[in-house]
């Protein structure tokens, strides 16, 4: 076994902590904690046994499993950050509409 | 009843300049929206004679005008005029373009610097930003216009009940065209003069119009 795939199943390992605390404290839902979980525990296999990947590769007609797991990243990233900015555009708009009821309230 | 409003952040120096010329030209409901001021922009404004409307935190000039706007709908007003705090703007300019809206029955006048020459802009932003701007306008609102993104605009009390600012940065004037389109509202233009004291908005700030417009289609 490398270093990095050490380095990377306990940084996997301590992310699994994470979500079991915040499911704990309510931040999470249960699917939601499931769906996390599941996620950093493929992470982990796919470390541990990169080879793994080479099988979905072949289906998808990519040559390398390391390539697969790139191109998947990134799209699951962009699509993580396009939810986010979403979010962060509503709850701006929705701190404007609280400011906004705040200015009127106290004139009145 | 006309209602002035004045989205201002920090601008203590030259709001009570603007309040005094407005209430000279005989507007007596100014109303001034403080967006979230580090300075003393609200006692200045209050000193002044002007109603404030205080934002708690800065949520921009579209965010601000909004807020005005609502309170004067609640006070049942007959139309709004949306005015700088710079004192970039004349007041002189308002009661002519509130006849020209009424004579020409329409339900929103927008001000223009380019229908005659009282405006002297700097060179880059007459040639290059302004016409970039009015590029941009066009391809999101559909609405070909001879200025862009000029704060000076008056709305009929009809025109405030039907269009609201959903853009709280600077990509307002391109969000309430839009709206204008889109409900067929009559506008027309009418020329104003604007005093350059700063630059204003830059390339930096069209680049982030663009972006928030962008944005907004895409969400």
């Amino acid at each position: 076994m490398y270093l990095i795939q050490i380095f990377l199943v306990l940084f996997f390992f301590f992310a699994i902590i994470k979500v079991a605390g915040r499911y704990r404290a309510g931040d999470l839902s249960l699917s939601a904690a499931i769906a996390w979980a599941v996620f950093w525990i493929g992470a982990a296999v796919i470390v541990i046994a990169p080879n793994s990947t080479a099988y979905f590769a072949k289906i998808f007609g990519i040559g390398r499993g390391a390539d697969l797991v790139v191109y998947l990243s990134l799209a699951l990233l962009f699509f993580i950050i396009f939810r986010l900015m979403v979010k962060v555009e509503k709850l701006n708009k929705e701190i404007t509409l609280l400011v906004r009821q705040l200015a009127l309230k106290n004139k009145d | 009843m006309v209602y002035i409003i004045i989205p201002a952040y920090n601008e203590e120096k030259n709001i009570g300049r603007v309040i005094s010329g407005l209430f000279e030209n005989g507007y007596n409901n100014i109303v001034v929206v403080d967006d979230g001021s580090t300075d003393g922009t609200a006692k200045e404004a209050e000193g002044s004679g002007a109603v404030v409307l205080r934002h708690i935190i800065n949520r921009g000039q579209g965010a601000a005008l909004q807020t005005g706007d609502e309170y004067a709908l609640a006070h049942a007003a007959g139309a709004v005029v949306h005015f700088d705090a710079d004192g970039q703007f004349d007041a002189a300019d308002i009661a002519p373009a509130l006849a020209a809206m009424h004579d020409a029955r329409a339900e929103l006048v927008f001000g223009s610097r380019f229908i005659d020459r009282r405006s002297h802009l700097p060179f880059s932003k007459k040639y290059l930003l302004l016409p970039l701007a009015r590029i941009v306008n066009f391809f999101f609102t559909g609405v070909w216009l001879s200025d862009a993104h000029n704060g000076f605009r008056i709305l009929s009390g009809n025109a405030l009940e039907k269009i609201k600012i959903t853009q709280d940065g600077m990509a307002h004037n391109s969000d309430v065209v839009r709206q204008v389109k889109k409900r067929g509202l009559k506008v027309i233009e009418h020329p104003v003069k604007v005093v350059y004291r700063e630059y204003g908005q830059g390339l930096g700030g069209g680049i982030k119009i663009l972006w928030d417009l962008l944005f907004a289609k895409l969400t």
